[in-house]
Order: structure tokens, then C-alpha cells, then sequence
């Protein structure tokens, strides 16, 4: 196997200040408007809420070791599985990539010195723990058994939990979205350095704007629906219950008017790190930037058209079914693009199997297999029989985790040594990546086949003839937690004992990779001027080999 | 110094473009409900005072010239008339919010506030109480939220005040001038369409 061979000298010995030792008092981190110091915040905050959301599943996959319902009351199974999707979509796949990468990442890579709004950028960090602490609140104080999606009239009428502060929190945690995306769409418009025109952006940036587009646009909504849901519930008065005049279909086209796009902030920013990783590891320029770089817009605009098909059983008209139906055929087309372009990319490359690529190649395959069962649900008659079954929870965790998380733990990767001026241990890394890989197929794959012969999602017991498949995946669980803790535990390590790299380790093209590790306060000691387009690898490629 | 003013303004215009999907979802609901019950909505607007709203759409449209000329008054760096014409938007602005609250004081005397304090008896059987109390619990929520951010523009606009109070804009830096006057016509765009879609529903 090759090895990067590092290009730049090893930082001099003797102190050079940079963004981590310059100031270590607690209020030199939480007043902090530096973009680097507030993505550390993220980053700590979203691996609490990654952790505290996968032990509920580890409760949940327990319990469903064995037919009957013996680990826990059916009560609490439901507040359990609430908790993990709320802490999961909210509070850790929304801001992942984004809030810790996209904060990081986004004024380096575009050769800017911070946000265009700092202020606002640290705001929207105490807004995220405002609201995450409102919703740990909630679970803490008894839960909330809704599921995360707060269906109505039982979340607004009859939910005896602590429906209200959960509902609060992920309001006030919308806000957080909204403001990061609104910085991040100024910052990539007003900013970027001279001669960095939009066809020379990374791809990283392109998807970080069009999740933007999805936050600015799609999150409004959600906050006036749960508005709504608070109003009837607290009030009583009709909205969305039916025997107050209300209509319970219009909260499920408001709240998936916001979901669904808010899926593709769960997956777009994704995309845009694969696109840095593939382009890095193979040693080529992307196959065709500008098809990739549309696609991400693609998806964008297309994702507010395709709501309806959460709701195909729902009662809604066949006609509206048949519409959201072909329109959510259309939005796999970007998605191939992208799959197609990357696979192109590799072709005849210097492929590089190093840590952050062996992620990479996972997500192309098990975002794959994701897409593809996405096409199983958009078919209207297929969907009426796997619909609110395991399949339809397979289908989107090989895209939330087998998409996102991979591409989150690859890009926390790629990048912590210019995070931390340190690299993490390659062979555990290597380990942990295959770890988790094989432990999130036996996880999940099992569950396709149990929604295809019936078995429902949400129901804490199950006939017998389920059990052996989900005994497969309590196991893949447990190898799959086993996984993130490794990571957990070599990255911390490294912060300390980690071998100490120059500015550029993987060799990668791109204006990050430009400034020395960790950066300084203020990014870069000159703004850089950019004269080439991105992934300009096959020159890189002649000095690290020729 | 003009990369920060891009940027202020194209912030200012994302953050209303939330704005407007913000309300876009409680028009939607209207749109949904108007449609459902359609004599309802008809009749509870009758409730309303369609003379005293019009008198609010007159003043706020006002206040919003006031904006404009404030803001040109920025531009050529007279800061009195700019701080004559901040301290006019905020007296309609005020106006506005008086006359609404004379509004909503009357209509909850009159037992039309949703919830328990709601006493409407349907006269027809045309349609049920429930509905219209539908449409005032959409009635009291939008122009609530309407007001609330009455209430924040306000808040800025006495802000804009004291800057311009302790000379800080110029002919060169009045950006803030410039973006609170985006959002404030922002507002008064929403109550246009508000008007017509509560107050004027139905009317012969």
C-alpha cells in the first residue's frame, strides 16, 4: 500500500501562534468569534448529542433481541426511539458536516479571513445549545413518545409527554440553521479571494451553498408549524385536529415541506466532502466539476418538489401521489450524476487507500444502495406495501449514516490534522473505518429484508420468524458502536501524541491547505491569489512521485 | 467598506427571504382553511373593523415613505432630516400599533379571542362556531406576528436613532440605515397582504 509521502518541512519547533494556543481560558473559547474556535464548539457539542442519541438505539436494539417486549416498558420503547431521531436528525446530522466542517473549512477554503458575520456565527451556537439543552431537558424530565416527526392530532392533543419542550427546542435549534446558512451563503458570495470565481470553488463549497438554500428556505416552515402544534396543544384550539375543524394533512405537508429538503441537508454536505476526498486520493481533477457542481443545486431545488411522497398512504390525492411520485424519479438523476462522476474520477487514478478515501469508498457504495431503495419507495405501488416498515428505515439509514456519518468521519479525518496540526493513527484508522463498515451493513442490511416480508417499524415486540434477522442487527449494532468509539478514542489520543505534520500532509490542492496546522487567528499572513481552477492534482501528483 | 455593505444588504435580503417563508406557512394554512369553509371565514370577517383597518394600511404605508426618505436623507448626509424622518416612521409606526391594540381590545370584548374566552354563537347552519373560530385563531396569530415584528423594527429604528443621535452615519457608512429600512418595508409588505385577505373577505 502507498503512503503519502509529507511535502511540506515540519513546523519549526518553538512556539507559532496559531488559532488553538492562542488564549485557553474558558472565555477565550466561548466568546470566541473566530470561525475555527466556533467549529470546535460544534464539534464537541455534536459528538455529545451523536453519542447520547446512539445509546438510546443501543436500548432499542436490546430490546428487539427477542420477540417479546421483556427489556423495557412499550412506553419508554417509544420515548426511546423519539430521542434518537430527534437527537439524531436535529441535533447531530443537520449541524454536522455543515456547523464543524462547513464553519471550519468554508473562510479557509475560499481564502477569506472569517464569516462574513462572526458575531452572528457564535450566536448561532449558543442558539443550537439553547435549544439542545431544552430538548435534553425534555427527555431527561420523561421523554416524548411522537416519534420525530410530531405527527398530529397525537402530538398536539393526546401525547401525555413532554411533547411541548421537546417541540421548543428543535424551534429554537431551527434558528441555529438558519443563521449559519445565511452567513455561509454571504460569505461565499461577498468574500471568496480574488481570482476565486465560482467555477473555481471547491465542490465542498458548492454544497455547502445549496445546503444553505435548503436551510434559508425550508426551515421557516418547520418553526411555524411547530408554532402551530404548540398553539393546539397548549391552547386547544383547532389547527390540525380534525374534531376541531382542523386538518391533520396540512401538518403533514408543512412539516415535510421542511423534512424532506432538510434530508438533503443531511446529504449534500456529504457529497461536497466525497468530492474533496476522491479528487485528493485518486490524484485527479474531478470528471466534470460543472456537472457536479449543478447537481448539488439540482438537488437543492428539486428537494422542495418531493415532499409528498412521505405521504402517499396518507390520504392525500392519487393525482398529487402520481406528481410527487415522478418528481422524486427526477431528483435521483443529480444524485447518479454525482456517483457517476466520482466513479469517473477514479478511473485511472493514483488511488491512495488511505483512512479518509476507505471512508469515501463507503459512502459511494452505501449511498448507492440507499438511492436505489429510494427508487423502490417513490414507486407508488411498492411504497403502499413497504411503507412504515423496516425497509423504509434501512432506506434512509444507509443515507443518513451510511451517507452522512461516513462522510463526516472521513472528512473529520482528512482534515484534523489541518485542525489540529496532528495526524491521527493510520492503521487504527484504517481498522475503524472497515469496523464500522461492516457493522453498519449487518446492522441494517437485515432490516430491508424484515421490511420486506412486513415487519412494521416503531412496534417494541414481533412475531417470532423476525428474530433471527434481528438478532443479525442487534449485532451489527453493537460491532457498528464499537466503531465510533475507536475514532473516539485515537483522536483524542492524537491531541496529544499525534504525529506533528506540516501544512499540507495528503498533498490535496485547495487554499486550505495553503496556511500552515493549526492556521492562525486570521487564516492566511497574505490573501492568496488564485490563478487555477480546483484540483489541480496531476501537477501535485508529479512532485510527490517524479 | 463596500465588500461589508454587500454584504449587510445581501444578508438583510436572505434573512427576509426566511421571513417570507416563515409566513408563507401560516398562508398556506389560510389558504387551506379559507378554502374548507369559506361562508365561516366570510362571516367572521364581518367581525372585523374594515374601516380602521384601512386607516392602518394608510398610516403604515405612510410610515414607510418616511422609511424611503429617511433613508435617502443617509445617503446625502443630512442627519437631521434623517433623524426627523426615523423619528416620523416611528410615530406611525407607533400609530399603527395602538390601532391595532384598539382592534384586538374590542374584538376580545366582543368574545372573539380563540380558546376558552371564545363566545361567538354561529347564527347560521351554514357554518359552525368552530370555524370561525378557526379564522380567528389565524386572525389573532398573523397579525400578532405582524406585530411582534412591528415591535422589533421599532426597536431598531430607536437604535438607528441614537447612532444617527451620536453622528455615526455618513455619506460613506449607512448601512444599517439601509438594511432596517429593507426590513421594515419587508413588515409593511406582509400587512398588505394581510389586509385584504382578513378584512375584506366577502364584503359587498
Amino acid at each position: 500500500m502507498q503512503s503519502v509521502s509529507p511535502t511540506a518541512e515540519l513546523p519549526r519547533t518553538g512556539r507559532v501562534l496559531n488559532y488553538l494556543n492562542n488564549g485557553y481560558t474558558a472565555r477565550s473559547w466561548l466568546l470566541s468569534t473566530d470561525h475555527k474556535r466556533v467549529a470546535i464548539l460544534y464539534l464537541i457539542s455534536v459528538t455529545l448529542f451523536f453519542f447520547a442519541g446512539g445509546a438510546a438505539a443501543v436500548l432499542f436494539r436490546l430490546e428487539l433481541m427477542t420477540p417479546p417486549g421483556d427489556l423495557v416498558q412499550p412506553e419508554t420503547y417509544n420515548k426511546l426511539f423519539t430521542l434518537h431521531g430527534i437527537i439524531m436528525v436535529f441535533f447531530f446530522l443537520i449541524p454536522s458536516i455543515p456547523a464543524v466542517l462547513g464553519n471550519f473549512l468554508v473562510p479557509l477554503m475560499i481564502g477569506a479571513r472569517d464569516l462574513a458575520f462572526p458575531r452572528l456565527n457564535l450566536l448561532s451556537w449558543y442558539v443550537f445549545i439553547a435549544g439542545g439543552t431544552l430538548t435534553m431537558y425534555a427527555a431527561l424530565a420523561g421523554g416524548v413518545d411522537t416519534g420525530w416527526t410530531f405527527y398530529t392530532p397525537y402530538s398536539s392533543m393526546f401525547a401525555k409527554t413532554h411533547v411541548t419542550a421537546a417541540a421548543l427546542g428543535v424551534f429554537i435549534s431551527g434558528f441555529s440553521s438558519i443563521l449559519t446558512g445565511l452567513n455561509f451563503i454571504v460569505t461565499i458570495h461577498t468574500m471568496r479571494a480574488p481570482g476565486l470565481h465560482w467555477f473555481r470553488l471547491p465542490l465542498f463549497i458548492w454544497s455547502i451553498y445549496a445546503t444553505s438554500l435548503i436551510m434559508i428556505l425550508g426551515t421557516p416552515v418547520v418553526a411555524v408549524t411547530i408554532l402551530l402544534v404548540g398553539i393546539e396543544r397548549i391552547w386547544r384550539i383547532g389547527i390540525f385536529d380534525p374534531s376541531l375543524g382542523g386538518d391533520p394533512i396540512l401538518f403533514q405537508h408543512l412539516f415535510w415541506f421542511y423534512s424532506h429538503p432538510a434530508v438533503y441537508i443531511m446529504i449534500l454536505p456529504g457529497m461536497g466532502v466525497i468530492s474533496e476526498l476522491i479528487t485528493c486520493f485518486s490524484r485527479k481533477r474531478i470528471f466534470g466539476y460543472s456537472f457536479v457542481a449543478f447537481a448539488s443545486i439540482a438537488i437543492a431545488v428539486l428537494g422542495f418538489l418531493v415532499w409528498g411522497h412521505h405521504m402517499f398512504v396518507s390520504g392525500q390525492s392519487m393525482y398529487a401521489g402520481m406528481v410527487f411520485s415522478f418528481l422524486s424519479f427526477f431528483v435521483a438523476v443529480p444524485s447518479a450524476v454525482k456517483v457517476f462522476n466520482w466513479t469517473a474520477t477514479l478511473y485511472r487514478g493514483s488511488i491512495l487507500l488511505q483512512t479518509p478515501m476507505l471512508y469515501a469508498m463507503g459512502f459511494i457504495g452505501l449511498f448507492t444502495l440507499g438511492g436505489l431503495t429510494g427508487l423502490f419507495l417513490a414507486t407508488l405501488a411498492v411504497d403502499v406495501h413497504v411503507h412504515d416498515t423496516y425497509f423504509v428505515v434501512a432506506h434512509f439509514h444507509y443515507i443518513m449514516v451510511g451517507g452522512m456519518v461516513m462522510a463526516y468521519l472521513g472528512g473529520i479525518h482528512f482534515w484534523w490534522p489541518k485542525m489540529t496540526g496532528r495526524m491521527y493513527p493510520e492503521w487504527w484508522g484504517r481498522l475503524s473505518a472497515l469496523i464500522i463498515f461492516v457493522g453498519f451493513n449487518l446492522t441494517f442490511f437485515p432490516q430491508f429484508i424484515l421490511g420486506y416480508v412486513g415487519m412494521p417499524r416503531r412496534y417494541y415486540a414481533y412475531p417470532d420468524e423476525f428474530q433471527v434477522l434481528n438478532v443479525m442487527s442487534s449485532a451489527g449494532a453493537s460491532i457498528l458502536g464499537a466503531g465510533y468509539l475507536i475514532p473516539l478514542g485515537y483522536l483524542l489520543w492524537s491531541l496529544k501524541y499525534g504525529k506533528l505534520v506540516g501544512e499540507n500532509p495528503w498533498g490535496a490542492s485547495g487554499l486550505e491547505w495553503q496556511t500552515s496546522s493549526p492556521p492562525p487567528t486570521e487564516n492566511f499572513s497574505t490573501t492568496p491569489q488564485v490563478t487555477q481552477p480546483a484540483y489541480t492534482y496531476p501537477h501535485t501528483e508529479e512532485l510527490l512521485l517524479g | 467598506m463596500d465588500q461589508q455593505r454587500d454584504a449587510a444588504s445581501l444578508g438583510m435580503w436572505i434573512f427576509l427571504a426566511t421571513e417570507v417563508m416563515f409566513f408563507g406557512g401560516l398562508f398556506a394554512a389560510y389558504a387551506v382553511y379559507r378554502w374548507s369553509y369559506p361562508a365561516a371565514f366570510a362571516e367572521a370577517s364581518h367581525q372585523l373593523n374594515a374601516l380602521l383597518g384601512a386607516a392602518n394600511t394608510a398610516v403604515l404605508l405612510t410610515s414607510s415613505l418616511c422609511m424611503a426618505l429617511a433613508v435617502h436623507a443617509a445617503q446625502t448626509g443630512s442627519r437631521r432630516r434623517l433623524m426627523l424622518f426615523l423619528a416620523l416612521t416611528m410615530i406611525l409606526g407607533s400609530l399603527f400599533l395602538v390601532i391595532k391594540g384598539y382592534e384586538w381590545s374590542h374584538e376580545i370584548h366582543l368574545g372573539l379571542l380563540p380558546g376558552a374566552t371564545f363566545t361567538y354563537v354561529s347564527p347560521s347552519p351554514a357554518f359552525s362556531a368552530t370555524q370561525v373560530e378557526m379564522y380567528f385563531m389565524l386572525y389573532f396569530l398573523m397579525t400578532g406576528v405582524h406585530g411582534f415584528h412591528m415591535i422589533i423594527g421599532l426597536c431598531l429604528l430607536m437604535y438607528l436613532m441614537v447612532q444617527a443621535f451620536r453622528k455615526r452615519f455618513t455619506p460613506d457608512y449607512f448601512a444599517p440605515v439601509e438594511v432596517i429600512g429593507l426590513y421594515w418595508h419587508f413588515v409593511d409588505v406582509v400587512w398588505i397582504f394581510l389586509f385584504p385577505l382578513l378584512y375584506l373577505i366577502g364584503s359587498k
